[in-house]
């Protein structure tokens, strides 16, 4: 298989389809994450000329005598004088075979909730340990971060081998010992790769200092790795987010619903159940974006238009195939992202797909050592970047699926209703 | 507008399953989704409108996304008074086309009434902010769409698709909210408003390749023509009434074109022969400058420059 780039590599693919692969790194302070970043951006040829010279401009007059690569990724003022990542960077490149957005997430074991912030949207997250130091409390907490997001597929590369002589036994120690912790998530996909991302092995170009991994490389793994889940498996789920009624002259009867298929597949003819109110119907036609098409797909943004003139409005999930009950108790595995506590008591709003309800927390039954896994027994409150168990009840009913079998319908926020501020992620149903 | 294609099937292998969608129809789905969440959520949206490429396909993207009702929104155009007639142009003409509703924040006006002083260097980009924040509070907008994309800036990697402003239109990095999965959370109190960007993960190249996709429309200067320029800061100008050549500066006849579009005193043109849509893409895939490194001089004042004039109120 090769892992050739072009100079340009995305042109190769402009004229067919290519690909959209969003993934996340994660890894402690030191563990070499911006340098693999800048390695992978620099050896795809995705960083530019001048972005370079800015870089190596900034690092002279740091008195450092070589370009620091973390400084194309710490973007911020604050981030740039400490010398530390704080918040979530987003990183655009491609390959000849696909597109890749990368969420870059801050190490520190006071920015969880950031892992959390990236790994929502990811569909795949690399862990980086250090070969000297093996699997630390770090490594775990970023495992089951990955896990409890219910990223798809997880990928350890174990960095710094050049400082361990790239002994294969170092390696296969490390990747056996966090299999076993990602199986004990149930995390079931796990690829390890033996990496220098100083000195370029196994990144982008194969190590020639490792014979004995016969692997992808990160790279590689990125490109061949398969995304997206196949939504023809999936029931229907369809948030309707806007109503679109023109009232023009050419199009006086039209009534469509606006709004992102979350998962499934949808065809013209179809019965489907709308929720809250429970109300059937058949769909009579689809509109993807101004042209008739007469099905949809997840995750397309569409406009469905029904048989039956009933009431449906923003907020509600016209759901098709397995049926979802819903619901005012609501239970859920929550990250809590804010300075401020959650507390058992707490009146908030919870925003559901298109839906805000008011919500208050009834109980908070447990927080986890995420560290361990254990559980911590009637916390009374949550504070930032803990994960918890939280049981909340809604004014109104919600369509909930389990997070476990939809990211989309089964995720929500829990929002301060005094200032808007997002308090609180929200995962339904078990959690690992 | 154009009806267009559903979702390009490719070759098997590509993809795991046959519904899977290509990079640009994914992008299109999450662009559209954001769109349609401030309609839902919002009072008063307005589209920044420059009439560049990234308002553009803005533009587009609003189109198909309430298609075949209007547009829900009107546009907001920072006119600098510097701007390229052939831009102003294509506005006006973009405006009447689809019945939209157009408001224009005069950077001119300003300077005229005294309430803004031109800059000695003559850059009218950074004089931009009073006028969009003084326009976005006569007007009451609550949400503002901007085609900001987060591969043009270090600045701009780090900003959400929600972005709340506070009553000065400050952006503050450090207090944003965190954004997770696609629950945008458009909170706000009166006198704040929320910037939103809908194009926040396409790069330039993405934009490109939808504009040649959905065969849209761009003023000429985004395509090699012969234009009357000078140098200065290493980059080339065009001559004109807003205050070059200076002494000493020569003016040549050369085969440019530009690769954003703003204010005429700040944005340069590159030497190129690429007369097409697919001549650009070749070009921009194969260049080793980034847009903004190419043609922006107002982001080479300081390594945060981007991130300073947003926390005034930039966008």
């Amino acid at each position: 298989m090769s892992t050739e780039l072009h100079h340009n590599p995305a042109v190769v693919g402009a004229g067919s389809a290519t690909a959209l692969l969003r993934f996340a790194t994660a890894g402690s302070v030191d563990d070499g994450k911006s340098t693999l970043v800048g390695r992978l951006l620099h050896d795809s040829k995705s960083v530019l000329t001048d972005q370079l010279e800015a870089v190596t401009h900034a690092s002279l007059k740091r008195g450092q005598d070589a370009p620091d690569l973390a400084l194309l990724t710490d973007g911020l003022r604050a981030e740039r004088e400490q010398g530390i990542t704080i918040d979530v960077a987003y990183r655009y490149f491609a390959t000849a075979r696909r597109r890749f957005i990368l969420a870059d997430t801050p190490g520190h074991v006071q920015y969880t909730r950031n892992m959390v912030t990236g790994a929502s949207t990811a569909e795949l997250a690399v862990v980086l340990v250090d070969a000297r130091n093996g699997v630390v409390e770090q490594t775990r907490r970023h495992a089951a971060v990955a896990a409890l997001l219910r990223v798809p597929h997880l990928v350890l590369a174990v960095n710094k081998m050049d400082l361990v002589d790239y002994a294969e036994p170092v390696f296969a120690a490390i990747a056996a010992e966090f299999s076993g912790y990602a199986a004990s998530l149930g995390v079931p996909d796990v690829a390890a790769i033996p990496i220098s991302a100083l000195a370029g092995d196994n990144v982008v170009e194969p190590s020639a200092h490792m014979d004995w991994y016969g692997g992808p490389t990160l790279l590689e793994h990125l490109e061949t790795v398969p995304v997206g889940t196949d939504p023809s498996a999936e029931p229907v789920r369809f948030p309707v987010q806007y109503v679109i009624r023109p009232q023009s002259g050419e199009h006086r009867d039209y009534r469509g619903y606006a709004g992102q298929l979350a998962s499934g597949v949808l065809r013209a003819g179809d019965p489907v159940t709308v929720l809250p109110s429970g109300l059937t119907t058949t769909v009579a036609g689809i509109d993807v974006l101004g042209k008739d098409t007469g099905i949809a797909y997840a995750p397309q943004s569409v406009t469905v238009r029904l048989t039956d003139d009933i009431d449906v409005s923003r907020g509600d999930l016209i759901s098709g195939g397995t049926p979802v009950e819903p619901t005012q108790d609501v239970t859920a595995t929550v990250s809590h992202l804010n300075e401020r506590p959650l507390a058992v008591g707490d009146r908030v709003l919870l925003k559901h797909t298109t839906r805000t309800v008011r919500a208050i927390v009834k109980a908070i039954p447990y927080a986890i050592d995420i560290d361990t896994l254990e559980h911590i027994d009637n916390p009374g409150t949550l504070r930032v970047n803990d994960i918890g168990r939280v049981v909340l009840r809604t004014a109104e009913p919600l369509a909930l699926d389990p997070y476990a079998t939809n990211r989309r319908t089964g995720s929500f926020l829990l929002i301060d209703p005094a200032d808007g501020t997002t308090l609180t992620a929200g995962m339904a149903g078990e959690s690992f | 507008m154009t009806a267009t294609t559903a979702a390009e099937f490719v070759t098997p292998g590509e993809y795991s399953h046959p519904f899977a969608l290509s990079h640009l129809d994914a992008l299109e789905a999450e662009a559209v989704h954001i769109f349609r969440e401030v309609a839902g959520e919002f009072e008063r949206p307005v589209i920044l409108f420059s009439g560049g490429k990234d308002s553009i396909v803005m533009l587009h993207l609003a189109l198909k996304a309430f298609w075949p009702a209007p547009v829900p929104f009107a546009l907001l155009h920072v006119d600098t008074g510097h701007n390229f007639p052939e831009v102003l142009a294509y506005r006006d003409r973009t405006v009447a086309e689809h019945g939209l509703r157009l408001h224009v924040a005069s950077v001119q006006e300003f300077i005229d009434s005294g309430r803004l002083r031109e800059r000695p260097d003559g850059l009218r980009n950074p004089l931009q902010t009073v006028p969009l924040l003084a326009g976005i509070e006569s007007g009451r907008f609550d949400a503002v769409f901007g085609g900001g994309r987060r591969d043009e800036e270090k600045a701009r990697a780090k900003e959400r698709v929600f972005s709340l402003r506070d009553e000065f239109g400050a952006w503050d990095p450090r207090r944003q909210r965190p954004e997770l999965w696609s629950l945008y959370n458009g909170r706000h109190s009166p006198g704040e408003h929320v910037r939103v960007f809908p194009l926040s993960n396409w790069t330039e190249l993405d934009v490109w390749q939808y504009i040649e996709r959905e065969e849209i429309d761009l003023p000429a200067i985004y395509y090699a023509h012969e234009r009357e320029v000078f140098t200065r800061n290493g980059m080339w100008l065009t001559a004109g009434e807003w205050g070059g050549p200076k002494p000493g500066e020569t003016v040549e006849r050369r085969l440019v074109r530009y690769r954003t579009v703003g204010d005429m005193s700040c944005t340069g043109a590159v030497d190129s022969d690429a007369a097409t849509v697919a001549d650009v893409i070749t070009e921009v895939a194969a260049s080793r400058l980034t847009e903004r490194g190419a043609t922006r001089a107002d982001d080479k004042m300081s390594e945060a420059a981007m991130e300073d004039r947003k926390r005034e109120g930039y966008f």
